[in-house]
């Protein structure tokens, strides 16, 4: 378990966030956001409801805009042309809380769309992918039916394999198992952690404190649109600094 | 606590009960006539007042209705036949069937051609409606409209051909420039289009023969029936596309595109219809050059497509917002650009859902295509109040042909709704 977390990640950087701000009208969301996320990292980003956290992954493959600052991934400096975020969204892959797989494409269909129009590989070579990857997921089986037929855990397994098969350098998850049962969190997460041990960059937004301990490099914890404090797991936990993150965590892990 | 006590809480069951038969008295036609027709005393009152209603209604039509007369020159000689007996006259139907469908001006000789593009239509829209077809068959769709129109007006040839030519040309400049530049592909496309149009408006008449193959039929010689499918095909296929583009404008980011689309969906849905048709028919006139008229069928056409265009791009608006915002954020993780993500995604769902609304307004054009014969075109509803009522062979017989237009209406307008549901039910892969 201990040895992921050390595994070491390269010096190259994946994402460089500098004095990043966003406003929505008055309201300042993210003030002064400073982040190095370095290749084969694994960030957990935690923090109360409001907090800005899902905010700041969703400003990195510009779901939302960012007022003030750069934000820099994989060399690509993120600006308002649409071919550099075009980029950027297809090197960066992303969960949500509610999967939004595509209702009307069958799950293949959903795992193969974007290589075939985005990236224009043959469609026979992009169907070949898509499996390796529901393989992966483990629900081949399930290739040529639609999400609704599928469970919530099931269908997130699918969302993760979506972007996968973009082949991302970057994966960014948006409280993937919020909306789900506790049976199936565990299976969400097994997919997660074996993709964390395969050496993917990884910010993720989650309550799963079991999840950060394991697999990540480091544990943000962020409050009123800011970064409060950030440290490798075990100290994060065993020694939080700032009052604000020892009041949070003893909210959540109090019972 | 006592054993008997432990016994009646602790059960197992070892044999399932087989499935049985409900009793008579619960099930079968007699059980449902007491739960639907027969509840309750007032119930009963009610279902015996409405069979006494319902067997009036038929006792008046039916002998009616099949005591019509079918052969007969005129209003009374049909009385003469039927001698004070209740019937209907529908020989008027028979003597006057080629003007229902067809206008009472247009050559009786080339019948054979409005016939023939009715069913090559059938045969374009076919792809088009059960997409599980071939999608090769699209050619013929894309075709059909030239087709029609050659079969339809007659003439020369050579005008179909190079309106075509214009669409190719224009898709060629569109498909060589799209990489550099969408707008540049776009607008490069349409001009390209219009200098072929404009290059063809000298070259057509100098290849017209003395003697086309087919002789030219004016627009104002159409009607009957015929004016309403053409009308209603026509403006029905030119106003989805029209529509989804305006109702993308109307939610675009882009403040001018977005302006543009809100005045005109605004304007036209403020203005009465009928309005647009006495504009399309007298005022438009004005505005163009006495020797340069645009022909009254298509300014018809101009005028129903914006009107109806209009009320789909707010239909469709709707099935936009009642997306989940997580499918727009999806398609654009994922890289799909803008045009990707609706046509892939967004759009497919959206018109999904807009199906209904867009059958209703697909519905309603059509019979409001009926509205052309107040600007004196013969359509169907022209030619019975005008040549066929005015005539003293049939002056006074309302119910028969009234009926009639009701009943080719309503074929049409069920097939549609029958059509729509169907889709429906195809379409639905979500499960909810």
């Amino acid at each position: 378990m201990a040895d992921t977390a050390q595994m070491k990640v390269s010096d190259q950087v994946a994402i460089s966030i500098q004095n990043m701000n966003k406003w929505y009208g008055a309201f300042h969301v993210l003030r002064d956001i400073d982040l190095t996320v370095y290749q084969g990292e694994r960030i957990v980003i935690c923090g109360p409801s409001g907090s800005g956290k899902s905010t700041l992954i969703r400003c990195i493959n510009a779901l939302e805009e960012h007022q003030k600052g750069s934000i820099e991934v994989d060399g690509t400096l993120l600006s308002s042309d649409l071919k550099n975020i075009d980029k950027i969204r297809s090197e960066v892959g992303m969960c949500f809380q509610h999967f939004n797989l595509f209702p009307h494409l069958s799950i293949l269909e959903n795992l193969t769309l974007a290589p075939i129009w985005v990236r224009k590989t043959p469609k026979k070579e992009a169907e070949e992918v898509a499996m390796h990857y529901l393989e992966k997921v483990k629900i081949p089986d399930q290739a040529n039916k639609y999400p609704g037929q599928l469970s919530g855990g099931q269908q997130q397994r699918v969302a993760i394999a979506r972007s996968l098969c973009m082949k991302p350098r970057i994966m960014l998850f948006d409280e993937p198992t919020s909306a789900l049962d506790p049976e199936m969190i565990k299976e969400v997460l097994d997919t997660m952690i074996e993709l964390a041990e395969e050496g993917m960059t990884m910010l993720c937004v989650t309550h799963e404190m079991g999840f950060a301990r394991q697999v990540a490099n480091r544990v943000i914890f962020m409050d009123e649109g800011q970064i409060v404090e950030q440290n490798e797991p075990e100290e994060f936990f065993n020694n939080p600094q700032s009052p604000r993150t020892q009041l949070f965590l003893s909210q959540i892990l109090g019972h | 606590m006592s054993d008997t006590h432990a016994h009646s809480v602790a059960f197992v069951r070892m044999e399932t009960i087989p499935q049985s038969a409900p009793p008579l008295a619960a099930a079968g036609p007699v059980r449902w006539g007491k739960d639907n027709l027969f509840a309750t005393p007032a119930n009963a009152l009610l279902t015996i007042a409405s069979l006494v209603v319902i067997y009036f209604i038929l006792a008046a039509t039916v002998p009616w209705i099949l005591n019509g007369v079918w052969n007969a020159g005129s209003l009374s000689e049909c009385r003469e036949i039927l001698q004070g007996t209740s019937g209907a006259c529908f020989a008027v139907l028979t003597e006057r069937w080629p003007q229902l469908l067809f206008g009472f001006q247009y050559p009786s000789e080339a019948y054979w051609r409005p016939t023939l593009a009715f069913v090559l239509m059938l045969v374009a829209l076919a792809p088009v409606l059960f997409f599980d077809l071939p999608r090769k068959l699209l050619i013929i769709t894309a075709l059909f409209p030239f087709v029609a129109y050659w079969l339809i007006w007659g003439g020369t040839i050579w005008a179909p051909i190079l309106a075509l030519v214009g669409f190719i040309v224009g898709y060629l400049v569109y498909a060589k420039f799209v990489n550099r530049s969408f707008a540049v592909g776009f607008f490069g496309g349409i001009a390209a289009a219009f200098v072929v149009w404009a290059l063809s408006g000298y070259i057509v008449p100098a290849l017209t023969p003395e003697e086309t193959l087919l002789s030219s039929v004016p627009s104002r010689d159409l009607g009957g029936y015929m004016l309403n499918m053409m009308l209603g095909v026509t403006c029905v296929s030119l106003s989805v596309p029209l529509g989804i583009v305006l109702a993308l404008g109307r939610q675009s980011s882009m403040p001018l595109i977005k302006w543009v689309c809100v005045i005109f969906i605004e304007f036209i849905r403020g203005v009465p219809l009928i309005t647009l048709l006495f504009v399309a028919s007298v005022m438009l006139a004005f505005l163009f050059p006495p020797d340069q008229t645009v022909d009254l069928f298509i300014r018809v056409v101009i005028m129903i497509t914006m009107f109806s265009s209009a009320y789909i791009a707010e239909v469709i608006r709707g099935g936009l917002a009642a997306l989940p915002k997580g499918q727009y954020e999806a398609a654009d993780s994922l890289g799909l650009d803008y045009a990707q993500a609706m046509r892939l995604i967004i759009l497919p769902q959206a018109l999904k859902i807009s199906i209904p609304g867009i059958v209703n307004i697909a519905v309603g054009l059509f019979k409001d295509t009926t509205l052309v014969s107040v600007i004196s075109m013969f359509d169907i509803l022209g030619m019975i109040r005008g040549p066929i009522l005015a005539s003293t062979d049939w002056n006074g017989l309302y119910w028969e042909l009234f009926l009639f237009a009701c009943v080719v209406f309503f074929v049409v307008c069920y097939s549609i709704s029958q059509y729509s549901q169907w889709l429906e039910r195809r379409l639905a892969t979500d499960h909810r």
